[in-house]
């Protein structure tokens, strides 16, 4: 039930409102509305019951294993939501003084230098939103530092066939051509094709490392020397960087500019969809382009902003004030906890359950993808077999596990390994909840082969069935309307 | 060790299960030069009571000031139950609802947010968010130039009376597509859109005109005129709203004859504490004929194979995930979590509720204005009906008066001499439904001392520092 279907005209949350209504008298009545919004008119306890009781309709990582390539759904500590939630920084206006600034940006510069310290950046701006505005501005920075150069030719951006669909589509935002090159057989990028490719037309290369394959790239100081060969820039996608946290350094690799989802690496929570953060870090040549405000500290140990006047080569704001400041203030918090041995500690557990579980799949008859190669914090199981042979596809399987009580692995990503779930344990994850699922994968597997409709028709013990998504897509319904 | 489980016997158990010897032998891959060193510049790890203490000691530092900032984020009274809800982990701790059938609670939230942002709007389709309000103007220009078939142009009018960071970052985002943002004055008397000047631009081909309601002055813009004369001369309208004033004001779907074509806005006084400007969301809705180059996530219902109705991801064709390089924005996550809120927040208050918080923001707004420009030497800047801002305009700088006001722990509004040094010195207040006639008298109380006192000495310190984000 919606919950505008449980509304009645006259009844409200009286505590939650002004007492009395204020006159609008000096407004002209042809700015005013002449009929009040159709918004659902609830009691608090009916607001309160009915978005707990949807609430309970999700899977999440505080109820169940979710083991999602790519997207790092680690646990998120509570303490790091209670202290971002502190009066005091909830409190704080983005456009307060200096004066009234100086506890929250003493937070924000420590969360730069860490950044920098554990990526290996020459310095670091907190304001992209999200992984894929982090993309954006590293794009828009490469892009600036060749115009600065007066080196317009350069049109091109190239993407390797296994990257995000934000790579690509990052680089059109930046109005660049975008030329794609293709893996090799062990999941490397293919070192010929990549020479072939670059050019005066190479502005830069987006790459993954580890790569979305699931395996470190073993070619990344040959890709390096002949992108910057070429003359073009190497830019590090940080959806992986779990994988090699407190390892070894984007900017140790070659990279120009980098950035990281904090929502993944730093576990800030994911939100049902959001808020995250995408902080870039950039070498020195990149420096003056990085988008604004940052946090600096002057002799006096007082902290200040960087705005335009100070990086006039900036290539701007992205935000209307500083990012998002309360998913920064989770991350510095939950870095803080962690420290220097913690977060190399993170790399090497998260590496080890994904090992483990690829090994353990392996034993018990999956098909890995790369199976000569390590796995990094993720690894690819390919379901071709099963497609093919029982006619069980990747997706019945995901959808089986739900009813075993797993959020499935991320499906059909990377395109190129066909039929494969990307599965990422994170280091949080108990040996038990691991061994669960590779029984319950097990289990599908044998449902596969002697009842294969079980799986095929599966979900079944959830709140809906199988969606049909061609009808919502033909039939768009995107709204309650009175009435139905 | 912090947030990780395992045993010394669970890592020996899974070394053998793989066959290797120490978790080292599993980065054998990574080139031995490349690997990190110490990482000295960052320190030892903390307790969770050690960082409290830490958290606690800088949330207090930067004061609990009596704010009457406004500018683009609002303090408003957040209802308890909006946030104790919107952190329960089955929300705070769920990702993008890709698999529909493990995620209904999330993707019913997010129709029930398409249905309430869209009866606000009086639009037809809504996303489940953007970044923020800034972000949001910018995707609504790459949209209108995408979706105005009758220009093949790539420039947009933009009001200088729109918030100056939203024209900031539009430019940001858009200019690497050679699209061009031209500037459109405002009246000096009214400080609302200068129609005259518009007109200049009649025999011009542009894709789109945004129009602000309220604009940053906190004025009411001419929107009926204004949307009328982007559609009478091939131009789509986009709207910049705040969402809590559609609550009394004419809703953008009805302005003009047609209403305007697409509308974003910045959700933070939907719910969203101030928190030094973010997290907050963007709210973006169009017309139904706009909605497949809509950028960011759309829910639509339909129904299971028993036919009940259920919630999912739907038009994904216009999305990074599947498009690629073709799709209407690089976007992927959004502000789901600030979208739960919204959510409760409006089931809360509902109609009635934000209506009176709009009024009640409205009428202390005049209040305080009255209040300042009683002072002598302190006057309104512009004539017209405005929201819950207003420029007044000080006979001294702005930054020293802000300064002084701030030593008493009252922050007396933003300086807008940088951004429109045309004005003088010009101040942006605002006084929401949380500010008492008390807060308003003390704020008025210290402007008088400071004003007065001006005349006779300087003020007594530099500031040290005087940017802002």
């Amino acid at each position: 039930m919606l919950i505008f279907e449980q509304s009645r005209p006259g009844r409200r949350a009286f505590a939650q409102a002004p007492a009395r209504k204020a006159a609008l008298d000096d407004i002209p009545a042809e700015f005013l509305r002449d009929k009040p919004p159709a918004l659902p008119e609830v009691s608090e306890m009916q607001v309160v019951r009915h978005y707990t009781r949807l609430s309970q309709k999700n899977f999440s990582i505080d109820t169940q294993f979710y083991p999602l390539g790519s997207c790092t759904m680690k646990y998120n500590p509570r303490a790091c939501n209670s202290l971002a939630m502190l009066p005091g920084f909830l409190g704080r206006h983005p456009l307060a003084p200096l004066t009234h600034s100086q506890g929250f940006m003493a937070c924000m510069f420590e969360l730069q230098e860490l950044l920098k310290e554990v990526t290996g950046m020459s310095e670091v701006s907190l304001v992209p939103a999200a992984g894929a505005q982090g993309e954006f501005t590293g794009v828009a920075m490469i892009r600036a530092y060749h115009d600065a150069q007066g080196d317009t030719g350069r049109t091109e951006i190239i993407v390797p066939d296994a990257a995000h669909g934000t790579n690509p589509a990052t680089a059109v935002m930046c109005g660049y051509k975008v030329k794609e090159i293709p893996t090799d057989a062990a999941g490397d990028v293919d070192l010929e094709a990549l020479q072939s490719a670059v050019g005066p037309q190479t502005a830069g290369i987006m790459l993954t490392n580890p790569s979305t394959v699931g395996v470190f790239e073993r070619n990344i100081e040959q890709i390096a020397r002949i992108v910057h060969e070429a003359g073009g820039l190497l830019y590090y996608d940080g959806a992986n960087l779990n994988a090699i946290l407190g390892k070894c350094r984007p900017g140790d690799m070659g990279f120009d500019v980098i950035h990281m989802n904090l929502h993944k690496t730093f576990s800030t929570p994911h939100g049902g969809g959001g808020p995250g953060a995408g902080p870039v870090g950039v070498s020195e040549r990149l420096k003056p382009f990085l988008p604004v405000p940052m946090v600096a500290k002057d002799g006096y140990g007082d902290y200040y902003w960087l705005t335009e006047k100070e990086r006039p080569q900036s290539i701007g704001k992205l935000m209307t004030f500083a990012g998002n400041a309360g998913v920064l203030l989770r991350a510095w918090i939950y870095a803080r906890m962690l420290g220097r041995e913690g977060m190399i500690r993170v790399a090497d557990h998260a590496t080890l359950n994904a090992n483990y579980m690829a090994r353990q799949l392996e034993k018990a008859g999956f098909d890995l993808a790369y199976p000569q190669r390590r796995a990094t914090h993720e690894f690819i199981v390919t379901l071709r077999r099963q497609a093919k042979e029982l006619k069980v596809t990747a997706m019945d399987f995901a959808k089986r596990l739900l009813d075993y009580g797993y959020h499935a692995p991320t499906t059909y990503f990377p395109l190129l390994v066909p039929e494969c779930f990307l599965i990422e344990p994170t280091e949080t994850e108990a040996r038990e909840e691991l061994d669960g699922f590779i029984e319950a994968m097990k289990a599908i597997q044998h449902e596969a082969e002697t009842e294969p409709d079980t799986v095929r028709s599966a979900p079944h013990t959830l709140p809906v069935r199988r969606l049909d998504d061609v009808r919502a897509a033909r039939e768009l319904d995107l709204k309650w309307k009175a009435g139905e | 060790m912090p947030f990780i489980p395992h045993t010394e016997d669970d890592v020996r158990h899974m070394l053998e299960a793989i066959g290797v010897e120490s978790i080292e032998q599993l980065f054998d891959e990574i080139p031995a030069h490349l690997r990190a060193g110490d990482l000295p510049g960052i320190p030892e790890g903390m307790s969770e009571m050690e960082v409290g203490a830490l958290a606690h000691s800088r949330a207090r530092r930067d004061g609990q000031a009596l704010c009457f900032i406004g500018a683009g984020a609002y303090d408003h009274h957040v209802p308890a139950a909006v946030w104790q809800l919107a952190t329960r982990g089955e929300y705070y701790t769920a990702y993008t609802p890709y698999q529909a059938e493990a995620s209904q609670g999330t993707l019913q939230l997010l129709y029930e947010f398409q249905s309430m942002i869209t009866a606000l709007m009086d639009m037809d389709v809504s996303n489940t968010s953007l970044y923020d309000g800034a972000s949001a103007v910018a995707e609504a220009i790459l949209m209108a130039v995408r979706g105005n078939r009758k220009s093949k142009s790539k420039r947009i009018l933009v009001p200088r009376s729109l918030h100056p960071a939203y024209r900031k970052v539009a430019h940001t985002i858009v200019r690497n597509q050679q699209i061009e943002l031209v500037e459109v004055p405002f009246d000096s008397t009214t400080g609302t859109t200068d129609l005259d000047a518009l007109t200049r631009y009649a025999d011009e081909d542009f894709a789109a005109l945004v129009v602000p309601q309220p604009n940053f002055f906190g004025m009411l813009e001419p929107v009926d005129a204004m949307t009328d004369w982007a559609h009478a001369n091939g131009m789509l309208a986009i709207g910049v709203v705040n969402p809590l004033a559609m609550s009394v004001l004419t809703p953008p779907g009805q302005w003009g004859e047609t209403g305007a074509d697409i509308v974003v806005g910045e959700g933070q006084p939907l719910g969203a504490p101030l928190s030094s400007g973010g997290p907050y969301f963007g709210i973006m809705c169009s017309t139904q004929a706009l909605v497949r180059q809509m950028p960011g996530r759309i829910i639509g219902r339909t129904v299971d194979l028993e036919g009940r109705p259920g919630y999912t991801l739907t038009l994904q064709a216009r999305e990074q995930h599947i498009r690629r390089s073709k799709a209407t924005s690089n976007i992927c996550t959004n502000q789901g979590l600030l979208v739960t809120a919204a959510t409760i927040h409006m089931a809360l208050l509902g109609a009635e509720g934000l209506a009176r918080v709009a009024a009640a923001s409205h009428a202390n707004t005049r209040e305080l204005v009255g209040r300042l420009t009683a002072i002598d030497g302190v006057e309104s800047v512009f004539d017209g009906p405005c929201f819950h801002e207003q420029v007044i305009r000080l006979p001294m700088p702005v930054r020293d008066a802000l300064k002084t006001i701030a030593a008493h722990n009252v922050l007396g509004g933003f300086d807008l001499s940088e951004d429109y040094p045309e004005l003088g010195n010009a101040l942006l207040v605002c006084a929401t439904e949380q500010r008492t006639v008390e807060d308003i008298e003390h704020y008025a109380a210290k402007l008088e001392r400071v004003v007065a006192a001006q005349g006779r000495a300087k003020c007594p310190v530099e500031p040290k520092f005087d940017t802002t984000p």
